[in-house]
């Protein structure tokens, strides 16, 4: 989170001119900020410190107002992450049906802890794992979704056919 | 609330309010339907806890502060209540006896943020309303990690005050509490310890609204919810330490009071803040005659409840090495100590040795009302010249004012100004001294090399008297030095900018010799005209309010603790 005056985050016209265009569908334009936050986050993977503040100056609001919100949504990350996340449905059906052994292969597989909480980057950036809640598919367990792809009664040797698949160049 | 109504809306036309009858527990009140809103004025409804308030009913709470935006949060002022019973078609259903029947509301309301309305009854213990305020509070304490013994707020927490009265005695939790950061620098003069924090928002809201330093927010919502500033940024504005006055609990602490002194065993003395000419009410919390802190003391035509950082923290230099502890003189080039007999008996005979016209007294606005008077009486006896400087520095919006003297107003309700206007410095005393035209000079509280009288000059006098608390320049080539009282350490009036005429009380004795300016002016104007005062402050404020048109008809009872509004002439 160290950062410095020297920080910036580089929002191009077109892109800016888009956020304007979110801004102007509101009232008000602090009810803006989860559009926008949504936006930068899709554009430049996650929110920086300058990302955060730029929205706040975009908004004539304080830098804490914003920073609230994206402490508060677990969709909204702070650090980058890498080029598939893999998020692990931990909510009681997959629980029982065995995602987090699911969870601890995934971590084990890709030289990670599963012991260490939130999202798990690999050293080589490509992959992110984390757990989740629900993703509405109860019926089908453990289902995991790997960056907007979506399985389900994931085992342990499809688990390791789908590290396969997204560890593409 | 009902004096915060005078402090926004325009006293002279207050309209009239419509009046509520509701019942609190047994009692039946008349409340007024609206009060007026802390921060824009305008009329709002008011609440349960208001009308509680209004009548002595205590409501416990934490997130609710009368002078800030209700939040709502906290939950503890949940209350049962009941309202007038209504028929089908809306008309009150009476009771046998005409009344109107009251219904009990199946759900309780948070009193802070519930208008009242005719008819309503609050049931405020009652033991449903008893019994939501322990579950609350059971809750509260889940994670709170009840480090009591070492927590600066301990003995004026409201934790500790509403556990005492509604807690249990056991706790139910057998979990493992959540941790949370337990030294967070927020800024220059703020130490949070998120551990203890209730979450009540009460500095957020503060902060956003009054201090206009949208700085604080909760960030982690949820278990880890946690009061921080944006990072890298620092809580710095000049109002923070009001957050540690807000925080009900010991959240926000004082860096410069944290851990040095029990609350219990402070001793509260009403004073003022002498950093500027606003004139704050404050307490003073001192223990075997040293300064702890300065906390404000509302005074809704002043200062609200609220006082700048700079003001509560210029208190240090009350117990610095460089006061002046005893009465000298200069005897050649030695430096001889006296007693004040000593003293007396040698400076008044040299005092009238002048001609009118040729001594000077220079006053500050640092010294009392009563002391300028008794300056002021004894310059005028002996045909002296008078004379006092300006002091000034940036102001804010809120309550730090330009003018750093607390009583140019003082000097301005006495005339104490030969010259006709109190500026940083004016000629004519240089210039007399410099004609040999004055050959004396008696100041007081003042360093006059800071304004234009150089050392030189100093020394060409025959005869130097200062008065001071501390070394300075002139001290040091003074003939005699008077070593002078704090306002901490004595009593006396203060006028401030606006014209309140405001007393402080004393909160600690003066170090050594030093004695209350008043005191000793009292003994030189007696001895050297004969006539008598006062020798007690009530006294002589007495006699002032006689003889001054500004104070005409104030006696010092009539001041208060919160002082009273006068005219200050207008010439300057």
């Amino acid at each position: 989170m160290a950062h410095t005056e020297k920080d910036h985050i580089k929002v191009s016209a077109q892109l800016e001119s888009e956020i304007d265009g979110l801004i102007s569908h509101y009232p008000q334009k602090r009810s803006a900020s989860l559009m926008i936050l949504h936006r930068l986050q899709e554009e430049f993977g996650y929110l920086s410190q300058p990302a955060i503040e730029w929205t706040a100056m975009k908004l004539e609001l304080q830098p804490i107002n914003i920073y609230e919100l994206v402490t508060f949504y677990p969709m909204f990350r702070e650090h980058p992450v890498g080029k598939t996340v893999v998020r692990v449905c931990r909510t009681l059906s997959c629980a029982l049906g065995g995602s987090h052994q699911l969870h601890s292969h995934l971590c084990r597989k890709l030289g990670l802890n599963p012991a260490d909480k939130g999202p798990q980057n690999t050293p080589d950036g490509k992959f992110t794992i984390e757990f989740a809640e629900c993703l509405a598919s109860c019926g089908t367990p453990p289902v995991v979704m790997c960056n907007d792809d979506f399985y389900d009664n994931v085992s342990t040797d499809q688990a390791d056919k789908l590290i396969k698949k997204y560890n593409q160049p | 609330m009902a004096e915060i109504a005078s402090q926004k809306a325009p006293a002279d036309t207050p309209p009239p309010v419509e009046m509520v009858r509701v019942r609190i527990n047994d009692m039946d009140v008349d409340v007024p339907k609206t009060h007026p809103d802390p921060l824009t004025g305008k009329p709002v409804p008011t609440t349960m806890i208001q009308a509680c308030e209004q009548y002595g009913v205590e409501v416990p709470h934490y997130c609710y502060h009368p002078k800030l935006p209700v939040a709502g949060n906290c939950r503890m002022c949940l209350v049962e209540y009941g309202l007038p019973a209504l028929d089908r078609n809306r008309q009150p259903i009476l009771n046998d006896d005409g009344s109107p029947k009251v219904q009990k509301m199946p759900r309780p309301a948070i009193a802070c943020a519930t208008p009242i309305s005719p008819g309503m009854e609050i049931y405020t213990d009652s033991p449903g309303t008893i019994e939501m305020r322990q579950s609350v509070l059971e809750f509260l304490l889940i994670n709170h990690p009840l480090d009591c013994p070492i927590c600066d707020q301990a003995g004026e927490c409201k934790l500790q005050e509403y556990s005492y009265e509604h807690g249990q005695s056991e706790s139910r939790f057998v979990e493992k509490k959540v941790h949370k950061p337990k030294q967070v620098d927020l800024g220059p003069r703020i130490m949070l310890d998120d551990e203890r924090c209730i979450l009540c928002s009460r500095c957020i809201r503060f902060s956003r609204d009054i201090a206009g330093d949208d700085a604080l927010g909760f960030v982690n919502r949820g278990s880890y919810n946690t009061l921080a500033a944006y990072p890298g940024r620092s809580f710095d504005n000049n109002y923070t330490l009001n957050t540690v006055d807000l925080c009900p609990v010991g959240a926000l602490t004082s860096k410069d009071f944290r851990f040095k002194m029990r609350a219990w065993f402070l001793k509260e003395t009403k004073s003022l803040c002498n950093s500027c000419g606003t004139g704050c009410n404050t307490l003073v919390g001192t223990r075997e005659e040293v300064i702890y802190r300065q906390e404000p003391r509302e005074n809704n035509a002043v200062n609200s409840s609220w006082m700048c950082d700079y003001g509560r923290l210029n208190y240090k230099w009350q117990s610095s090495e460089n006061r002046l502890k005893t009465v000298t003189a200069m005897r050649g080039d030695i430096r001889e100590v006296l007693n004040w007999s000593q003293l007396l008996g040698e400076i008044i005979p040299r005092l009238q040795r002048f001609q009118p016209g040729q001594i000077a007294f220079i006053g500050s606005g640092q010294m009392s009302t009563e002391e300028v008077f008794l300056f002021k009486s004894l310059a005028e006896k002996m045909g002296g010249l008078v004379e006092a400087y300006s002091s000034s520095g940036e102001s804010d919006r809120l309550l730090l004012n330009a003018d750093r003297l607390p009583n140019t107003n003082g000097l301005r309700i006495h005339h104490f100004t030969t010259s006709g206007q109190i500026s940083p410095s004016s000629t004519h005393i240089s210039e007399g001294i410099k004609k040999g035209a004055i050959k004396a000079l008696f100041v007081i509280r003042e360093d006059v090399t800071a304004h234009g009288i150089s050392i030189d000059l100093l020394e060409s006098l025959e005869l130097l008297v200062v008065s001071d608390i501390h070394r300075t320049p002139a001290t040091d080539v003074a003939h005699y030095v008077l070593p002078g009282a704090a306002h901490f350490e004595k009593r006396g009036t203060f006028v401030n900018v606006k014209g309140r005429i405001q007393k402080f009380m004393k909160a600690v004795e003066a170090p050594g010799d030093a004695r209350p300016e008043w005191e000793f002016l009292h003994e030189i104007l007696h001895k050297a005209t004969g006539q008598n005062g006062f020798s007690t402050i009530e006294g002589l404020f007495n006699l002032m309010a006689q003889k001054v048109s500004a104070l005409h008809g104030l006696t010092w009872a009539s001041l208060g603790d919160l002082g009273v509004q006068i005219e200050i002439p207008d010439s300057r």
